[in-house]
C-alpha cells in the first residue's frame, strides 16, 4: 500500500472531530490564530508557494485566484465555499463536512484573512441534510468560542460565516450559476467574461469561489509553510488530493493520496483490486465530466494532473469511477449522458439540444435500434457543443460522449451492425449485474 | 402559512447582505408547511421577500427539491447515476415499484408512497443508495430496502431535515458514514 501523508483525513477517524472541543484538542484553530499574526499578503504568499491547486475541477492555482481580488475597490469582498458537489462519482467533501467541519471552517477563515473579507458562505447541496447539520452546528460553535464574529482573538477583525442549502441543481456547482443562485434568482451561469468571480462576484462585488477541499488544504500549508506542501507529489500537481472511488473495485471509498501516484498501483493496492476477480476495462478518473480511459491505456499513468492530461484526461475532482469487463459501454455512455441531457440548465442551444440528442443516439444503440452513421453522428454533435457554450457544461457533455465512442468503438459499431443484420441479442443491462455490495 | 414561518424567515433574511438570496430557504419553509409548492408557496414567498411572484416561479421551477406535485409521506429517491447503475440501483427502483404497485412520481392510495430515480447524491462509495426524505441509506440490496421499508411502516420515523439527529446511528434515524479507506 502507497505510504501516504495524511493531510486532510488524518484526524478523520477521531469520534469527537467534529465538535469544537475534539478539534482544538488535536490542535484546531490554532493555525488560523497563527495566521492572524502574519501580515495577511504574507499568508496568501505561502498559499502560492504551496502550488495548491483547485479541487473543485478546473484546477486553477488557489493562490493566484486570491491574488486577482482586489483590494481597495471599496466594495465588500467575499468568500464563497463551494460545497455542491454533485458531479457523479464525487463524494469527499461530504467527508470533510461530516466528519471534520471545524477544518473546513479553518481553512475558510485563512482564505478570509488573506484577502480580508468579512463574509463568507457555505453553499452545499440541498440533499446533504446530514452534512448541512453538522457544519451548521460547527459553525455555532465557533461562533460561540469568539472564532467567528467580531472581534476575532481580539485582533479587530470580523468575519461572518453562514451555510445556504441548495435544492437539487448540478449546474449550481458552476462557480457562476452557484452565485446567481446564491443571489436568489435561477442558478444559471454568467458569461466570462466580464463575470470572472474575483471581479464582478456576488452582488457584483469581488469574491472568492474555492471548493471545500482547496480550503481545507489551506490549513496544513498555513501549518507547515507553503514550501513544505509543495515538496509533496509532482512539480505542478503539488501536495494530497482526496480520490472519490467507486464502481466495481472492491473497496470503495475515499482515499488520500499523494499527487504522481501511479492509477494502476491505486486501484490494486488502496481500492483493493477489480471485484468478483474480474479485470479493468475502464476508468473515469476525474468524474463523468472529463474522458473514460482504456485500461491498456493506463501503463504509466500516474493521478496528477500532468500525467493525467497526457493520458488524455484530467485530475478533475477525483472522482474515480472504475468498470470492470463485463460493463456494457454503449448502457455506461447512455447513463453518463442522461445525467447531462438532464442537467443542462437551457441557456444555450448547442448544449440544451446536444445533451438530447447524444441522449436519444446512445438511447436507440443501446435499444437496437442504431443507424450506420450514429457514431459519426455523435462526433459531429460533439464537435457542435464542446466550445461553444456560456459555461465548462458543454465540454462535461460532450469530452466523455466522445470519449465512449472513440475508446470502444467496436462496441457502438458492433450493436449497430448487429441490430441491422436482425442479429438482436438480447443482454442482460449493466444493471443486470450486481451482487457485490450484498 | 404561520406566523412562526414568518418569524424564521425574518431571522434567515438578515443573514445575507440581500434579503433576496433568502428565496431558498423560503422556499423550503413553505414546503415543510404545505407539503408542495404551489400558487399559496409562491404568493407567500413573493410577498415576504417582496419579490414578483412570477420571479419566485422560476426559482422554485429551475431546482428539483422543490416539489410542484405532492409526493408520498415517504418519498423514495433512488440514485441512477453511474456508480448506483454499475452496482445495481435499478434492482432498487424494480423492488420499489413491484412494492408500492406505483410508477415513478405516482403515489401510493393511502399518500404513503412515493418514488423517483434522481441523479447522484455524492455517495457512490456506498453505492447502491437510496434517500428517502432527507436521509441517506447506503450500501443497499433490495433486501436491505425491504426490511427499511418494512421499519418505517412500524416506528413511522420523520426523516427529514428536522428531524435528524447528530448521531451516527445506525437506525433509521440516518445513516451518515461516507467510508472512509
Ligand atoms: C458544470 C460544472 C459543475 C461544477 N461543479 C462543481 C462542484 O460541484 N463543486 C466544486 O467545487 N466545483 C465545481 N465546479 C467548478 C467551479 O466552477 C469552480 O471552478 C470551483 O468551485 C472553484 O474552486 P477551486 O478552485 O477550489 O476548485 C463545476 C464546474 C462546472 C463547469
Ligand atoms: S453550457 Fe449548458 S449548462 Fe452551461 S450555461 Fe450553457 S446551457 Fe447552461
Ligand atoms: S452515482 Fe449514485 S450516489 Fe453518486
Amino acid at each position: 500500500m502507497g505510504n501516504h501523508r495524511q493531510i486532510l483525513l488524518k484526524n478523520i477517524d477521531h469520534p469527537d472531530q467534529h465538535t469544537v472541543a475534539g478539534y482544538e484538542s488535536r490542535g484546531g484553530y490554532s493555525v488560523i490564530k497563527k495566521a492572524m499574526g502574519l501580515d495577511p499578503l504574507a499568508v496568501l504568499e505561502e498559499v502560492k508557494k504551496s502550488g495548491l491547486r483547485g479541487r473543485g475541477g478546473a484546477g486553477f492555482g488557489t493562490g493566484q485566484k486570491w491574488s486577482f481580488i482586489p483590494r481597495n475597490s471599496g466594495k465588500p469582498i467575499y468568500i464563497v465555499q463551494n460545497a455542491d458537489e454533485s458531479g457523479p462519482g464525487t463524494f469527499k467533501d461530504r467527508l470533510l463536512l461530516e466528519r471534520d467541519p471545524h477544518l473546513v471552517i479553518e481553512g475558510q477563515l485563512i482564505c478570509a484573512w488573506a484577502v480580508q473579507s468579512n463574509f463568507s458562505v457555505i453553499y452545499i447541496r440541498g440533499e446533504y441534510g446530514y452534512p448541512y447539520i453538522r457544519i451548521q452546528r460547527a459553525i455555532d460553535e465557533a461562533y460561540a468560542k469568539g472564532y467567528l464574529g467580531e472581534n476575532i482573538f481580539g485582533s479587530g477583525f470580523t468575519h461572518h460565516m453562514i451555510v445556504h442549502r441548495g435544492a437539487g441543481a448540478y449546474i449550481c456547482g458552476e462557480e457562476t450559476a452557484l452565485l446567481n443562485s446564491l443571489e436568489g434568482k435561477k442558478g444559471q451561469p454568467r458569461l466570462k467574461p466580464p463575470y470572472y468571480p474575483a471581479a464582478i462576484g456576488l452582488y457584483d462585488c469581488p469574491t472568492v469561489v474555492n471548493n471545500t477541499e482547496t480550503l481545507a488544504a489551506c490549513v496544513a500549508i498555513l501549518e507547515n509553510g507553503g514550501e513544505w506542501y509543495a515538496a509533496i507529489g509532482t512539480e505542478k500537481s503539488t501536495g494530497t488530493k482526496l480520490i472519490s472511488a467507486s464502481g466495481h473495485i472492491n473497496k470503495p471509498g475515499i482515499y488520500e493520496i499523494e499527487m504522481g501516484y501511479p492509477l494502476l498501483q491505486f486501484i490494486e493496492e488502496e481500492c483493493g483490486g477489480i471485484w468478483k476477480g474480474r479485470n479493468l476495462k475502464g476508468v473515469m478518473p476525474g468524474g463523468s465530466s472529463f474522458p473514460i480511459l482504456r485500461a491498456d491505456e493506463l501503463a504509466g499513468v500516474n493521478i496528477d494532473y500532468e500525467s493525467l492530461s497526457k493520458a488524455g484526461s484530467h485530475v478533475g475532482s477525483g472522482g474515480f469511477m472504475v468498470m470492470d469487463d463485463h460493463t456494457d459501454m454503449v448502457e455506461a455512455a447512455l447513463n453518463v449522458a442522461h445525467f447531462y441531457a438532464h442537467e443542462s440548465c437551457g441557456q444555450c442551444t448547442p448544449c440544451r439540444e446536444g445533451g438530447h440528442w447524444i441522449e436519444k443516439i446512445f438511447g436507440r444503440i443501446s435499444k437496437g435500434g442504431g443507424l450506420p452513421g450514429d457514431v459519426q453522428l455523435v462526433e459531429s454533435i460533439c464537435g457542435q457543443v464542446a466550445g461553444h457554450t456560456i459555461c465548462a457544461f458543454g465540454e462535461a457533455l460532450a469530452w466523455p460522449a466522445q470519449s465512449f465512442i472513440r475508446k470502444f468503438p467496436e462496441e457502438f459499431r458492433g450493436r449497430i451492425s448487429e441490430a441491422r443484420e436482425g442479429r438482436v441479442i438480447s443482454r442482460e443491462s449493466m444493471n443486470a449485474d450486481v451482487g457485490g455490495s450484498h | 402559512m404561520s406566523a412562526a414561518a414568518a418569524q424564521r424567515l425574518t431571522e434567515i433574511k438578515k443573514r445575507y447582505p440581500h434579503p433576496h438570496s433568502a428565496v431558498m430557504s423560503a422556499l423550503y419553509l413553505a414546503q415543510e408547511e404545505l407539503g408542495v409548492i404551489d400558487q399559496r408557496g409562491i404568493q407567500w414567498v413573493s410577498e415576504q421577500l417582496e419579490m414578483a411572484p412570477v420571479h419566485v416561479q422560476e426559482v422554485a421551477t429551475f431546482y428539483t427539491m422543490y416539489y410542484k406535485q405532492p409526493v408520498g409521506a415517504y418519498h423514495f429517491q433512488v440514485c441512477r447515476t453511474l456508480s448506483c447503475a454499475l452496482r445495481g440501483s435499478k434492482h432498487l427502483t424494480e423492488h420499489l415499484k413491484k412494492r408500492f404497485h406505483i410508477k415513478p412520481n405516482e403515489v401510493s392510495a393511502d399518500g404513503k408512497w412515493s418514488y423517483e430515480e434522481v441523479e447522484c447524491l455524492g455517495s457512490c462509495g456506498t453505492a447502491p443508495m437510496c434517500e428517502i426524505n432527507d436521509t441517506y441509506f447506503e450500501n443497499l440490496t433490495p433486501e436491505k430496502l425491504e426490511a427499511i421499508i418494512q421499519r418505517i411502516e412500524k416506528e413511522k420515523p420523520e426523516l427529514r431535515l428536522s428531524t435528524l439527529t447528530d448521531s451516527l446511528g445506525d437506525g433509521l434515524q440516518g445513516q451518515p458514514k461516507s467510508e472512509v479507506r
